[in-house]
């Protein structure tokens, strides 16, 4: 079981990426940032980043403007 | 006693500051603002990065002046920074930053202000910065774009990432002064709230 954003709880399955939690959460903004358990992962590595059960996991949107 | 600038600064508050060194990573709207507010703080020494020009539809919300127009924003604002504290230790980039040469262009720093105004470049930073150094903070900014929703405004963070802002309003809603500001002052109080909860810095 995963924790994303402090407050929402997410089944787990072994080998689970950050591109299938993203999907699995229905988060479709493009831009965005991902947190797992304290680390940044690249945006590169979402297909391939595999996520640990019971990782506590942020997912930050980022808007444009400044 | 002689008069100090910081006679009315929160107890241990300008000690610990003077010895920190901060990073701004943009000076447009965030950058300018988070700078005038970590300065009149007390933190030491500033990084200030940014390779555009100060133009007459920035002083709608970003801290320069018509007579600065055309200027180096790195330039006017390092000028306006020593007008408050002649005292302040800046370092000037007038550069454009990239994924490659941010991390060594700001690893001086102990903690970097994310100021730009594109998500594609606020994404890069984070991940370049969080690269280069995972054990130093990034305060980011996303959702300032607007006006109103003051209520909307907030920090989240997750390891060393803090992200000020609604992470909603994009700006095609348009920018405006108090809102821009206020996630700029954000960013410059969670910047000194991380660097005084740090306690003495430790060389980079």
């Amino acid at each position: 079981m995963l924790t994303i954003n402090q407050r929402d709880k997410l089944d787990w399955h072994p080998g689970m990426t950050v591109r299938e939690m993203l999907e699995a959460m229905g988060y479709s903004y493009a831009l965005i940032t991902v947190v797992v358990n304290g680390e940044v992962v690249e945006q590169d590595d979402y297909e391939t980043h595999a996520i640990p059960d019971e990782a506590e996991v942020t997912v930050f949107h980022l808007a444009h403007g400044g | 006693m002689t008069p100090s600038l910081f006679d009315r600064n929160v107890p241990g508050m300008t000690e610990r500051l003077q010895s920190a060194v901060v990073g701004i990573a943009g000076c447009g709207g965030l950058g300018s603002n988070a700078a005038v507010a970590l300065a009149r703080a007390g933190v030491g020494t500033l990084l200030l990065a940014d390779f555009d020009r100060v133009a007459l539809s920035d002083l709608n919300r970003q801290y320069y002046f018509q007579e600065e127009i055309g200027r180096l924003k790195v330039e006017a604002l390092a000028a306006r920074l020593r007008a408050v504290r002649p005292d302040i230790r800046l370092v000037t980039h007038a550069a454009r930053l990239t994924p490659e040469n941010a991390p060594a262009l700001f690893q001086p720093a102990e903690l970097l202000i994310e100021a730009f105004d594109s998500a594609d470049s606020k994404r890069w930073l984070i991940e370049s910065w969080s690269r280069a150094y995972p054990e130093r903070p990034i305060v980011c900014a996303s959702g300032l774009a607007g006006c109103g929703r003051t209520q909307d405004l907030r920090v989240r963070s997750a390891g060393n990432l803090f992200v000020c802002g609604d992470e909603e309003a994009d700006k095609r809603l348009g920018l405006c002064a108090p809102r821009v500001a206020i996630v700029a002052n954000m960013q410059a109080n969670v910047a000194i709230e991380i660097l005084m909860s740090r306690g003495e810095r430790v060389e980079p």
